[in-house]
């Protein structure tokens, strides 16, 4: 994602990254990001907490104006509850699943609804 | 690495551990985007209050009735639009565990709290669309030529003055 936003900040509009993965963005260096210390798949809050999800959006976007210096990188102060998620992700697994080169819904539904609405190609993503 | 973190925060560091972890099972190493060099810095142009945020997302999230993502090198991209009810959203990756967000899309795709913070006055307004894209692209060749510059366009269409991005 700091590729991207490297190149919408080269195109003339000011970025600004959340990371929950401080060392993967320090190395691909966009202008502006905001830290949130969570378990990959939380990088815009924990779940069921607006009120801590609107501090970090708030967080984000004050950081337009607030960082003045390219590649900062800024923590949020909220932590996950059980520490011990460190653990977990630092083991040395692969959780990785295949990598299908047909669209993967969610559902059965969802690739009806899809269907329904744009053909069988929702179906091979051909 | 060009910004240290703070020494009170025990972070993961995801370079290493997938380093380690693909060595361990005989993997080739992935090779991290490194940019050595300082990003493009734009000075905002208007106050937070008057400004247009577009939202952008990776973490292969799509509306119900839309066409999902492939988790193979897809670099196609979904708009969301603004006042999309959070029960019409729908998640699949390949490479994090989606459980959260499935009940709760806002931990990857923020729009609740950006529509509130436009509606507190805190940002003047939300783009249109959010645009949502699958991410784990290993081709930084691919992703630079075939994604990324059809998001700059959108964003510039969009009249965005600022761009808030959301990696998984």
């Amino acid at each position: 994602m700091g590729l991207i936003a490297r190149e919408i900040e080269a195109s003339g509009i000011p970025t600004v990254c959340l990371t929950s993965a401080w060392t993967i963005t320090a190395s691909a260096n966009p202008a502006r990001a905001v830290y949130t210390d969570f378990p990959l798949g939380h990088t815009s809050g924990r779940p069921n907490d607006p009120v801590g999800q609107l501090e970090i959006a708030r967080a984000a976007v004050e950081a337009i104006h607030g960082i003045t210096a390219p590649g900062t990188i800024i923590p949020v102060p909220q932590q996950w509850p059980d520490p011990t998620w460190r653990d977990e992700a630092r083991e040395l697994v692969d959780h990785r699943t295949e990598r299908l080169d047909t669209p993967q819904y969610q559902s059965d539904a969802d690739r009806d609804a899809a269907i329904a609405t744009h053909g069988e190609n929702a179906a091979c993503g051909c | 690495m060009s910004t240290a973190p703070p020494s009170d925060i025990d972070i993961v560091d995801y370079i290493d551990v997938t380093k380690r972890a693909y060595e361990a099972l005989g993997y080739q190493a992935y090779r991290w985007a490194e940019n050595t060099e300082p990003s493009a810095f734009v000075a905002p142009t208007k106050p937070l209050a008057e400004s247009k945020v577009v939202l952008l997302a990776s973490g292969g999230i799509y509306r119900h009735g839309d066409i999902a993502f492939t988790h193979k090198d897809d670099v196609g991209h979904r708009e969301i639009p603004v006042d999309t009810p959070d029960e019409e959203l729908r998640v699949t990756h390949f490479a994090y565990d989606q459980t959260h967000a499935r009940q709760d899309p806002n931990v990857v795709l923020p729009l609740t709290a950006l529509r509130t913070l436009a509606a507190d006055g805190v940002i003047g307004s939300v783009a249109d669309v959010a645009l949502t894209f699958m991410g784990g692209i290993y081709s930084q060749r691919r992703l630079g030529e075939q994604l990324t510059p059809g998001l700059v366009s959108r964003c510039h269409e969009l009249d965005a003055d600022i761009a808030l991005l959301v990696p998984v």
